[in-house]
């Protein structure tokens, strides 16, 4: 078991003839990702080299998901095409078969297309969007397994960790801390670090929670927002198995944007100081240093009894 | 992406919201005359710089560092006043709470008819992330700092969220009058005025826009008497008329220039410099730094695909601060190859002559061939392999911070 994505979840590529689209489209199919096929407006009845391995490209989600019966796509097209691309994945999963989760890479989307885009996919019981601006989501399986984004394959295990992260990289070290102490994950989600996404800390947490094969929980947050908090909130409220928590930001300067768009001190909100505070206030074990995450994880796991 | 308040008014103008009539000026001559066109005995001269807190700001001198004068917006009664406190702001630095110690050069001036006011309010347009919708915030206390009143009179806020498909409803907008207790003329100046910001919070995808003070006349008019407008910087690129507002001078000279590289940097007061691949691993990586007693000297992010290239100019613009005494290369190599990395950083290196202490973390794809590559330079780079592990190192090579 694991969240939203089995390992033998069906993939479509949204941007598939794209360089950015190939290239991971390449990479997921060295994993052990099933690409089903993807689709390019405009060149429909093509097919997709990655590699050696051809997939089928379609015009529209539509027909890709028709012909498919895929489960989820993953989106690597401009910024400026983006929310268009998800929502209408977000349409096509829903006329075809009601369901399908729908992983945004793009970067720079303009934030009132994602209020918009959002607010679509909202409204449609069934259909799970993760990101934009995000690393995507990878369940490891024994051998392969599905990963639907950008992260390095070759770092996970399967296990049964579950990490949420908004940040990329951070997202990678908290893996490694997980391999550091010998145990794998179940699912390893990035949720994005722009203002506004799909996926949020709480979806993630619940499901993890209600996930049989999860026993403890990795969450990384970083400054803007009061995601972490009101994750917080929920954890004290909701969550049985430990969770390990990072912040990163402490030493950001208020009123900067640090690289992510949503990564922001505004009006003296969004501090890491206040969001650790509030995680620690809930019970979560939050480490200083990224390093250190594996050693607060596992006398986390040893307070559980788990080992 | 922030603008002056008169560019913002001028845009305000155009969408129909009740301003003052003012003119910018650049030098004394043209506030003087700006004071004799306006035909406004009572005028506010206000210092145009992109941060909060002009009012309250404090004036010196650019060179020798004396006060010059006590607050950044000034009421003037008279020509003298104005010829006064607009040398007294033109070319000198203004201070304020936002600004930093090192404040900004005030090189803009407004000068504006003053107006009868009988009620100051504030009125704000933002996105709720959380709620993932626009939200107006309202508020009687007006003139008075925002998160003060938060904090404070948390009553005295009143919000509406917006759906983006059917806009903002003018039943919504005049129950928001209401509540700051506004009737008869006021109301319907202020629903109007709301309506209209709104619309142009949309159509020029703005991610903020902020009025403190709206005010009341004593005629019963709403007038923005502040525009304070920036607009979301992923959505630039669909409109041209608002990247030429841009004022680059506003900005720091070496963040525009990491920009157009496609390296994400920020100017910190440390001597560390850090070159990160990754928004939040280069801030996790700031605060070890500082958990080892160390000071980081900025944030960069040289993103998911750097080359060799970028490696360089990463550290030609870590290397611009004068301050920094040491570099700190945290990489996890995902998509990017970490030998590729050891490349780039031993090539600029070499290029730029570096002589400040050098720590490199690799780790990910490719790390065993990048580290012996580090191992194998003739320089001298201080391999690790941890965070914690380059952090302490670092630290210890500058002296143990500042």
């Amino acid at each position: 078991m694991a969240i939203w994505i089995a390992e033998d979840a069906k993939v479509l590529v949204q941007g598939i003839t794209g360089n950015q689209g190939t290239f991971h489209a390449t990479r997921m199919v060295e994993y052990g990702t099933d690409i089903v096929g993807g689709v390019t407006p405009g060149k429909g009845g093509q097919t997709a080299d990655l590699d050696g391995v051809e997939v089928p490209v379609w015009d529209t989600m539509q027909e890709a998901i028709e012909a498919t019966r895929a489960d989820a796509s993953v989106i690597y097209v401009p910024p400026r095409f983006a929310a268009a691309a998800i929502i209408e994945a977000a349409d096509a999963f829903n006329a075809v078969k009601g369901s399908g989760v729908i992983v945004c890479i793009t970067e720079g989307i303009p934030t009132l297309d994602m209020v918009r885009a959002t607010g679509h996919v909202a409204a449609i019981d069934g259909v799970r969007l993760i990101g934009p601006n995000c690393p995507g989501i990878i369940t490891p399986g024994e051998q392969g397994g599905s990963k639907i984004g950008i992260m390095p394959g070759h770092i996970h295990a399967k296990g049964r960790i579950g990490v949420v992260s908004k940040s990329g990289t951070l997202t990678y070290e908290a893996v490694d801390q997980t391999m550091s102490i010998g145990e794998g994950q179940t699912t390893c989600i990035g949720i994005g670090g722009d203002p506004v996404n799909g996926t949020g800390f709480i979806d993630c947490l619940s499901a993890f929670e209600a996930d049989p094969d999860t026993a403890a929980v990795v969450m990384i947050g970083e400054i803007g927002g009061s995601a972490e908090e009101e994750a917080a909130e929920w954890v004290a409220a909701n969550m049985s198995k430990p969770v390990v928590g990072f912040v990163a930001g402490m030493t950001a300067p208020p009123g900067k944007r640090m690289g992510h768009a949503g990564a922001i001190i505004s009006g003296g909100k969004g501090t890491a100081a206040e969001k650790v505070a509030a995680m620690e206030a809930a019970g979560i074990h939050c480490a200083k240093d990224p390093s250190e995450i594996g050693a607060v994880l596992l006398d986390a796991l040893k307070a559980a009894g788990l080992r | 992406m922030n603008i002056h308040e008169y560019q913002g008014k001028a845009l305000f103008r155009d969408a129909g919201i009740a301003v003052q009539e003012g003119v910018h000026c650049t030098s004394l001559d043209q506030a003087l005359a700006a004071y004799d066109n306006l035909g406004s005995k009572v005028v506010a001269v206000k210092s145009q710089i992109h941060a909060g807190g002009r009012g309250k700001g404090t004036l010196f001198n650019v060179d020798s560092g004396d006060l010059v004068m006590e607050g950044g917006v000034k009421i003037a009664f008279s020509r003298d006043e104005v010829e006064n406190y607009a040398s007294n702001i033109l070319g000198h630095r203004l201070v304020t709470k936002q600004t930093g110690a090192a404040g900004k050069v005030v090189s803009n001036l407004y000068i504006e008819a003053g107006c009868d006011i009988a009620h100051e309010y504030y009125l704000a347009i933002l996105v709720d992330r959380e709620q993932r919708m626009p939200l107006i915030m309202a508020s009687t206390e007006g003139g008075m700092d925002i998160e003060d009143v938060a904090k404070n009179t948390p009553e005295a806020i009143h919000r509406v969220h917006v759906d983006l498909t059917n806009g903002l409803t003018e039943g919504q907008a005049n129950d928001l009058g209401k509540s700051l207790g506004l009737s008869g003329a006021a109301l319907e100046s202020f629903t109007e005025l709301v309506q209209g910001l709104f619309e142009l919070f949309v159509a020029k995808d703005c991610s903020m826009i902020e009025i403190n003070p709206l005010v009341r006349t004593k005629t019963d008019g709403m007038v923005a008497l502040d525009a304070k407008v920036s607009f979301d910087d992923n959505a630039i690129f669909r409109h041209p008329d608002i990247a030429e507002l841009r004022d680059l001078s506003e900005e720091e000279a070496t963040e525009v220039r990491a920009k157009k590289a496609g390296l994400s940097y920020v100017k910190l007061d440390g001597n560390i410099g850090c070159l990160v691949n990754g928004a939040g691993l280069a801030m996790a990586t700031m605060d070890v730094i500082k958990l080892y007693g160390g000071e980081p000297a900025n944030f960069l992010d040289v993103g998911g695909g750097a080359d060799e290239e970028q490696v360089k100019t990463a550290f030609s613009i870590i290397l611009e601060d004068p301050a920094v005494k040491g570099i700190l290369v945290n990489i996890f190599g995902g998509i990017m190859r970490c030998d590729i990395i050891a490349r780039g950083v031993i090539g600029a290196s070499q290029a730029l002559g570096l002589e400040d202490p050098l720590v490199v973390r690799l780790v990910g794809t490719n790390f065993e061939e990048g580290r012996r590559i580090l191992a194998g330079s003739s320089l001298n780079i201080h391999s690790v392999e941890t965070l914690s592990e380059g952090a302490a190192k670092i630290v210890e090579l500058v002296g143990g911070g500042n």
